[in-house]
């Protein structure tokens, strides 16, 4: 493993090795660019730490595979872009439903379909939310430096250990394939949390407690004759393919998210504290919008960012605490308008749009010359 | 008035989930056998039961996973294989079988079928081929008999099927056997064989599907294919693969058996031999 120490890395390697410092043991994917680089450090890291590496046949394996190791109790990993998610997204709800803990990589590049392989976007933001059919929740990282790919794909494994859901780590293209200092702590110091299991000969155990919010996780050969299914099942894991089983359910996995909200969102004010014009942000474009708000800052124009650390689940408060601050809100993104439905819908100020239609990310003028315009 | 459901202890019952009993699959099917073979073949396999983790996919015999009483995983439609893979590479100590349905394993999930024989990993996969997709409605699945009628084949199947030992074999699969449901005791013992086998089995399990396939085929009556099964199933011990598709005509025979068992480096043995990492350390 890394040790402490200051290291030149590229983005992708660097969630990489916190993947294996977080203690995954487990990856599976399919080569896709931009994020490839993924797979390539870990088809020889995880041996040498003792794991597992496979490169399977598509997405879709990659994503059942890995789902089959988390439930033999590896921490298990898949790293892909948007056509993978894509084809990745069916299993996406399995892992939802059977609440096996999984982390996928999304280094967004352009789409739709084939889109621009080699350039970056932040169009998956919705997909991997809604993609997956039936109502579900995931969590959802969004590194913003080469730094946040290393302490945000920590937090990924731990959120995906404590709440038992998929988790994703949404790079793009520029943040996986650029190199840049990363500081990594002494390894004790960093905050490492593992699924909780039943103890082996536990006769009591029920694999989905509806007493709690996360029930602990029986792990394949110990014993507990667990039956993991993507039917609507009841606290034993059986088919209860009804309106009531389904109530039951769906209530509890909704609730884990919601009622720790507070928990897992994480955002970062920037100059917001006598903001007039409220930029909401994230990943590599947020780069972008800090700068130019630094230029606007200069010219005397009262402009902050929210930035979203994690994108889902939605940080609903936050957002409408914010449009009570300010006289506006302007999402910034690298996609036609995807994030900004969700900040209209929480603020109760006007929300504006700037959009890209990807391949690049806004450069910091443009997004000044926006600010300037919003503030006239 | 329904008469009150009696449940009697079975020798098999250990295995099963019996608080799940009744099962859903209907009179004259196959896949009650399948798993009294699977669980009589753990009986004598000599692996602790734990060690015995079973997953299946969507379908009829996708159901097999929930009955049992082991690790059981009931995944998505076509994926087991993959999920299978990634739970016996995150623990090799796990006797890994899949049980699911020529429709699941062969039609949708061909892909990972053809690469999990590829890479010669260690998974014991039972694949129930009743000719049909039983759950939706007797359609037509990658191993319908060219001119069958289905669902959605209503004049006559015009797509040619698979002959599954056959793509196998080439695929690279490195043990591979087929019986009917009938040949009870072969099928354990090709079951057992799996679970001995170091590498890729592939166990063909013909089973009849009396309401999807049989009734709209040459098989009126739930026993027919079962009398068709008796009268001409044919053993071969060294067949030509290629001649080993199926086409349940009712002159024709079926061919059973052993098929093929080769050794093969398996996955595990194969990596070793490029990554030595026992000690966290390349050799």
């Amino acid at each position: 493993m890394l040790e402490e120490g200051t290291y030149f890395m590229k983005g992708n390697h660097v969630i990489a090795e916190a993947a294996i410092i977080a203690g995954c043991r487990f990856f599976g994917a399919y080569p896709i660019t931009p994020a490839s680089p993924i797979a390539e450090r870990m088809s020889y890291r995880l041996f040498e730490e003792g794991g597992e590496f496979i490169q399977m046949e598509d997405e879709i394996a990659s994503m059942a595979a890995i789902i089959g190791a988390s439930c033999a109790g590896a921490k298990s990993m898949t790293a892909t872009s948007g056509p993978g998610v894509s084809l990745m997204l069916e299993n996406i709800g399995l892992a939802y439903m059977m609440e096996a803990p999984v982390v996928i990589v999304d280094v967004m590049r352009g789409g739709p379909s084939t889109g621009m392989p080699t350039l970056t976007s932040q169009g998956d933001i919705n997909q991997v939310r809604w993609g997956s059919h039936g109502d579900y929740d995931v969590i959802a990282y969004c590194p913003s430096t080469v730094q946040e790919c290393f302490d945000l794909t920590i937090k990924a494994f731990n959120a995906a250990e404590k709440y038992r859901v998929p988790v994703f780590i949404m790079a793009d293209q520029i943040l996986g394939l650029m190199t840049s200092n990363v500081k990594v702590p002494r390894l004790r110091d960093i905050k490492i949390v593992d699924r909780e299991t039943p103890m082996d000969g536990d006769d009591t155990y029920q694999p989905y407690d509806s007493s709690t919010l996360v029930p602990p996780m029986a792990i394949a050969g110990h014993g507990h004759h667990v039956l993991m299914t993507g039917l609507t099942h009841d606290e034993r894991g059986y088919p209860a393919t009804n309106p009531e089983g389904q109530e039951k359910l769906m209530s509890r996995l909704k609730r884990k998210i919601y009622e720790n909200i507070d928990d897992i969102v994480e955002l970062e004010e920037f100059m917001l504290e006598d903001a007039e014009l409220a930029i909401v942000a994230y990943g590599s474009e947020a780069r972008s919008v800090r700068e130019a708000i630094k230029q606007a800052r200069e010219k005397g124009l009262k402009v902050g960012m929210l930035r979203f650390k994690t994108i889902w689940p939605f940080p609903e408060r936050q957002v409408n605490e914010l449009s009570r601050r300010v006289k506006k809100i302007m999402v910034a993104e690298v996609n036609l308008g995807q994030l900004v439905h969700p900040v209209r819908e929480y603020a109760v100020c006007e929300v504006v749009a700037l959009t890209h239609s990807g391949g690049a990310l806004h450069p910091p003028a443009e997004v000044l010359r926006r600010i300037e315009e919003e503030m006239k | 008035m329904k008469p009150p459901i009696t449940v009697e202890r079975h020798p098999r019952d250990k295995l099963l989930r019996v608080d799940r009993l009744p099962h859903i699959w209907c009179p004259g099917c196959g896949l009650g056998k399948v798993i009294s073979a699977y669980s009589k073949a753990i009986d004598n396999s000599g692996i602790e039961r734990n060690k015995h983790v079973v997953v299946s996919g969507i379908g009829c015999s996708g159901r097999a996973s929930g009955y049992l009483d082991l690790d059981s995983y009931h995944t998505t439609h076509g994926r087991p294989i993959a999920f299978a893979t990634g739970l016996k590479l995150a623990n090799p100590e796990l006797q890994v079988t899949v049980i699911s349905g020529d429709g699941d394993l062969s039609t949708i999930g061909g892909n990972h079928l053809i690469h999990a024989a590829r890479r010669n990993i260690n998974l014991n996969v039972i694949l129930v081929n009743n000719f049909i997709y039983g759950m939706t409605g007797g359609q037509a699945s990658a191993t319908t008999p060219y001119g069958a009628k289905t669902s959605t084949t209503t004049k006559g199947n015009y797509d040619h099927p698979f002959n599954l030992p056959f793509l196998m074999r080439a695929a690279g699969a490195t043990h591979i056997a087929r019986w009917t449901v009938l040949h009870h005791v072969q099928l354990q013992e090709s079951i057992e064989k799996a679970f001995q086998h170091d590498g890729f089995s592939f166990v063909e399990a013909l089973s009849p599907c009396p309401k999807g396939f049989g009734k709209k085929n040459s098989f009126r009556n739930a026993i027919d294919t079962m009398h068709y099964f008796e009268q001409r199933s044919e053993l071969e011990e060294n067949p030509e693969l290629t001649q080993l598709e199926i086409d349940m005509d009712p002159k024709s025979d079926v061919i059973v058996g052993e098929f093929f068992a080769e050794e093969k480096m398996p996955y595990f043995d194969s990596k070793d031999r490029f990554f030595h990492y026992i000690g966290g350390h390349q050799a």
